[in-house]
């Protein structure tokens, strides 16, 4: 445990050393970058990742991944939006229900197909991204929520509230919390981490593995389902042919930068924050340093593979280690 | 040769199928627009449902879930074998649909490019249904942008992708009017920025102008996902009265930016009209009343009279439309 | 539907108990036939669907939209047997192909430009292999990573236009005929051949079974497994690019989002075929059929005006369902 936790404090170091390092190399090159205004737009732009990438986190945590929450955002904003545009006259709680309980619903039913047959995730969640998709394009009639549609508070969540803050900025940050209290002082939730370690010998230590994935996964859905009333909030309409889609790739990302091992039972809640936050800077400099949009792809794909490369390194405890059992 | 023996082996068979098309069968005509699900093309679909609802030609609508360049040629392929008469298609790229094309033209099918051209391969299609006078969309814009801001400060173009053909014409006329017309002497670009027509890419994009440029008096962006994007952040940053965004846009997707006075005005023009003329057009060159040749005039009731221009192109409107508080109440699309 | 093909194909594995089998009953007692079963049903149904659909000629020019994805199908059927995975080959087609239309681009002979595109994607293939065997990392993330770096590659190399104008005798490759079959079709069905002779006849073939049985068995009677899994990623590699030039071929033209979401369909046609995730288990004659299968229920679709909207949910729905029903059959015979 201490060395679990040992090795999971030098990574969040090490991203913290990697963020800081980044801003002060673009900062030198475009001083610009080193304002209240970049932390501000930085700070917008990090919520809608930080909250379904806690989802992703948990999923990564039990040794699994989530490759449709992207559709569930889609779809949850979808049907969030559908609410408001249908009936105005109801009660905004009611489309953040419908956001998180649908998303919920899709995750559950990921959580369901994996356990129940006993498939590899990634294939099962390629699988749903384009089944849910599917149906989020049925349920819309293929019709956008237009930015009227979309009640005025919920557009003013992405821009103050009571604190000066937006509020989905406090959103994020409370998710983040949540989660930090949920993995660390609820059983299950160190349960998720020990179903990672060692999916083997959980059933073993008494863990009812089955529920407590299915859990994992339906808490994935529902953080993506929040995260559609985000994007709502964020950028005024939804389309169902373009909201969420690669949005997994940006959230998976953010969490294996952020020290979350792909196998499993490592990570936390802490370095999943400062990996969406150095995602989020990096969102952010490509256009204050006026590089094309181009690149962004190429750089979230690089930067996984060093996460992974970092990862394995260290499980093989330093470069000299991963060369030797490499080569034997 | 052997290919084309197989295509008539095929276009008999296909016409068997069918029941042989004879000239008093309804024209069936089909629409793909570049993807599912997009307001825009919604209302092209709306104009040429009207237009076949008047004409009395079949009209049906198939559409990909993605704009990729390969997206739609299934469904090209699939409505040939149907025996459709004219495909009506917002290309999805220029060049990637051209042996499709060729191969549906040799057995009589008439290809429209609605909304866009294909430029460089004008030859693979009959003919373009274009809304608006193209070289007009750039001065149009910075004159626009120029009133409300009294034609003095920086301002910024945030548009589509790099190489966004459409968009790069409309570009280069406003930086040719920026530099030409002394009216706008005042009046500095600062920048170009490229948000991709991606919501979260343009949104970072028009913050960063907004932090680059504290000067900035106005953004330009011709593209209806730019200028969404720019209308919300201008608005999230409280700088509506300080920095005036102007483009193209949907009146429903800029509806409440009018409305809570974030932008003044907007321009586009009617794709519901570019829906209606197709219609009128691919109805008249199959059964032979228009000849589809430069100075063809074509008639349509709603719109007047068309005159077929240069490469089989026709211009649904001459200038854009502008919307503002006034009259954006008459609009849904 | 499913229910009832998952009860045959159990009586069926129920027979089959583990390798030692005359070949004619190996050949009969798998998912194959359930995936053949199905390709019957399908056009069945197709034909009902739509009048338009029932005409041979019109099927085999619209399998040439999915012949590409099919022939790295194929070389991915090898790379699954023997336990690993891999997501690129989509974005390695896109990838290679932009590669292809740059250097022509830049002035160089086609035949040069092929090659470039040929060495690139063994190059990618090496990389994506190099994570694997040499780091040993899961080839289900590594590829996952590449995918996007390799798709985000093509953006950068060829932006968002269109790279064409090629000479006229490299375009057009799926409609050049022998009789009535598009060279494509022609091309994968010998392909198809060839990979199901080489696993099924060659000792390469039987110890990528072995491999995706037990890695650790496979180490302990001699077999080199991290030399062959190089050698699948480097072939996947390879068919990638290939596969990238015939689409560049198809078209005319490249763009940096050819094929995209073709992973998808990939593992689709793989999975229906009957190959078993987890390794060890499956064959080119399944993956074969599926390609058909394939073809039939998206073209029946397509032509029978069924919207996108269901269309993906029925892509998703069927990629579930037959790594299911595959899974239960071979959960079943392990007993």
């Amino acid at each position: 445990m201490s060395l679990v936790r040992r090795l999971a404090r030098a990574r969040e170091a090490g991203i913290l050393v990697m963020l800081v390092l980044f801003s002060l190399v673009v900062g030198l090159i475009e001083p610009r970058f080193l304002s209240g205004e970049t932390v501000r737009i930085v700070l917008l732009a990090i919520p809608l990742i930080m909250v379904a990438a806690m989802g992703e986190m948990m999923v990564l945590l039990a040794r699994h991944v989530d490759l449709s929450i992207g559709s569930i955002l889609g779809f949850s904003a979808i049907a969030a939006g559908m609410v408001f545009r249908d009936h105005p006259e109801w009660p905004l709680f009611i489309g953040f229900a419908v956001a998180i309980l649908s998303g919920a619903a899709l995750g559950f039913v990921n959580g369901l197909i994996v356990t129940l047959f006993r498939l590899p995730s990634i294939i099962v969640t390629l699988g749903t991204l384009s089944l849910y998709r599917g149906l989020l394009f049925i349920l819309s009639g293929s019709k956008q929520i237009d930015p009227n549609d979309i009640p005025e508070p919920i557009i003013r969540m992405a821009q103050t509230s009571p604190f000066g803050i937006p509020w989905i900025v406090i959103i994020a940050f409370a998710v983040a919390l949540a989660t930090w209290l949920f993995l660390t002082f609820t059983q299950v939730g160190r349960q998720i981490y020990a179903i990672g370690s060692n999916p083997g010998a959980a059933p073993l230590r008494g863990i009812r593995v089955v529920p407590v994935t299915i859990l994992v996964f339906t808490l994935s859905g529902a953080l993506a389902g929040l995260a559609g009333i985000i994007y709502a909030a964020r950028f005024g309409y939804v389309n169902p042919g373009i909201t969420g889609v690669g949005f997994e790739f940006t959230v998976i990302a953010a969490v294996v930068i952020g020290g979350v091992s792909i196998n499993g039972g490592i990570g936390s809640v802490a370095g999943t924050m400062l990996g969406v936050l150095f995602l989020g800077a990096v969102q952010v400099a490509l256009p204050i340093l006026g590089v094309s949009g181009f690149w962004q792809n190429a750089i979230y794909g690089g930067i996984i593979l060093i996460a992974l490369v970092i990862d394995r390194t260290v499980r093989a405890g330093g470069i000299r280690g991963l060369l030797a059992r490499g080569t034997a | 040769m052997l290919r084309n023996k197989w295509m008539l082996v095929a276009a008999l068979g296909a016409s068997l199928l069918t029941g042989a098309a004879y000239a008093a069968d309804p024209v069936k005509i089909v629409y793909i627009p570049k993807n599912t699900g997009n307001p825009y093309f919604d209302s092209i679909i709306k104009g040429f449902e009207d237009g076949c609802k008047k004409l009395g030609c079949e009209f049906t609508t198939v559409a990909p879930a993605t704009a990729e360049a390969t997206s739609q040629i299934p469904f090209l392929t699939a409505q040939l074998q149907r025996g459709v008469d004219v495909v009506a298609i917002s290309p999805n790229s220029p060049d990637a649909l051209n042996q499709v094309f060729d191969r549906a033209r040799s057995k009589g099918t008439i290809i429209l490019s609605v909304n866009s051209d294909m430029p460089g391969n004008e030859d693979h299609r009959d003919a373009a249904i274009l809304p608006v006078d193209f070289t007009k969309t750039g001065p149009s814009q910075v004159e626009l942008l120029g009133s409300q801001i009294g034609y003095e400060g920086d301002i910024a173009i945030l548009s589509a992708t790099t190489d966004a053909p459409d968009q790069n014409v409309w570009i280069a006329a406003m930086k040719d009017t920026l530099e030409k017309d002394p009216k706008y002497a005042k009046m500095k670009l600062v920048t170009i920025a490229y948000g991709d027509d991606d919501p979260q890419k343009s949104t970072t994009e028009a913050e960063a102008l907004l932090a680059n440029y504290p000067n900035l008096r106005g953004i330009i962006s011709p593209t209806t996902v730019g200028v969404a994007a720019a209308a919300q952040v201008v608005e999230t940053a409280k700088k509506a009265d300080k920095v005036k965004v102007v483009g193209l846009g949907t009146p429903n997707q800029m509806r409440r930016f009018i409305e809570n006075g974030t932008v003044d005005a907007f321009q586009l023009w009617s794709p519901y009209n570019e829906g209606l003329l197709a219609a009128y057009f691919a109805v008249g060159v199959k059964n032979g009343t228009i000849k589809n040749e430069a100075g063809t005039v074509v008639e349509v009731p709603e719109l007047g009279k068309v005159t077929i221009g240069d490469k089989s192109v026709l211009k649904t409107q001459a200038d854009l439309t502008t919307f503002d508080k006034k009259n954006i109440g008459d609009f849904n699309f | 539907m499913s229910a009832s093909e998952q009860r045959q194909g159990v009586n069926q594995a129920g027979r089959e108990s583990a390798a030692a089998k005359p070949r004619w009953k190996i050949l009969l007692v798998r998912p194959e036939s359930v995936t053949f079963v199905l390709l019957i049903l399908a056009t069945i149904v197709a034909s009902h669907l739509s009048p338009f659909f029932a005409d041979l000629g019109f099927i085999l020019e619209s399998s040439t939209y999915y012949i590409e994805f099919a022939i790295v199908a194929l070389v991915l059927t090898l790379v699954i047997i023997a336990g690993e995975i891999d997501l690129s080959p989509a974005a390695m087609m896109a990838l290679t192909a932009c590669i292809f239309g740059t250097v022509l681009k830049a002035g160089a002979p086609v035949p040069l430009a092929m090659a470039a595109s040929l060495v690139s994607g063994l190059a990618l293939g090496a990389f994506n292999g190099f994570f694997v065997t040499v780091l040993r990392l899961p080839s289900i993330i590594v590829t996952i990573g590449t995918l996007i770096l390799y798709r985000g590659l093509a953006q950068v190399l060829a932006g968002d236009k269109s790279i064409g104008s090629f000479p006229s005798w490299f375009v057009g490759i799926d409609y050049r005929m022998v009789g009535i079959v598009p060279v494509p079709v022609i091309i994968f069905v010998l392909a198809s051949i060839a990979l199901g002779l080489f696993l099924g006849i060659t000792i390469y073939g039987r110890q990528i079974y072995q491999i995706g049985t037990s890695e650790m068995a496979a180490i302990h009677a001699g077999i080199r497994v991290r030399r062959i899994k190089m050698g699948l990623f480097l072939a996947s590699g390879l068919v990638s690019s290939i596969a990238g030039l015939m689409t560049a071929s198809r078209l005319g033209s490249v763009r940096y989002d050819l094929a995209s979401g073709g992973e998808l369909t990939m593992v689709l046609i793989v999975m229906l075929g009957g190959t078993y995730i987890f390794g060890g288990r499956g064959s080119i004659l399944g993956t074969f059929l599926a390609t058909w299968l394939l073809v039939i229920i998206a073209t029946g679709m397509t032509v029978a005006n069924i919207a996108i909207n269901a269309q993906l949910t029925v892509m998703g729905l069927l990629l579930i369902v037959s790594i299911v029903a595959t899974n239960w059959i071979y959960a079943r015979s392990q007993r």
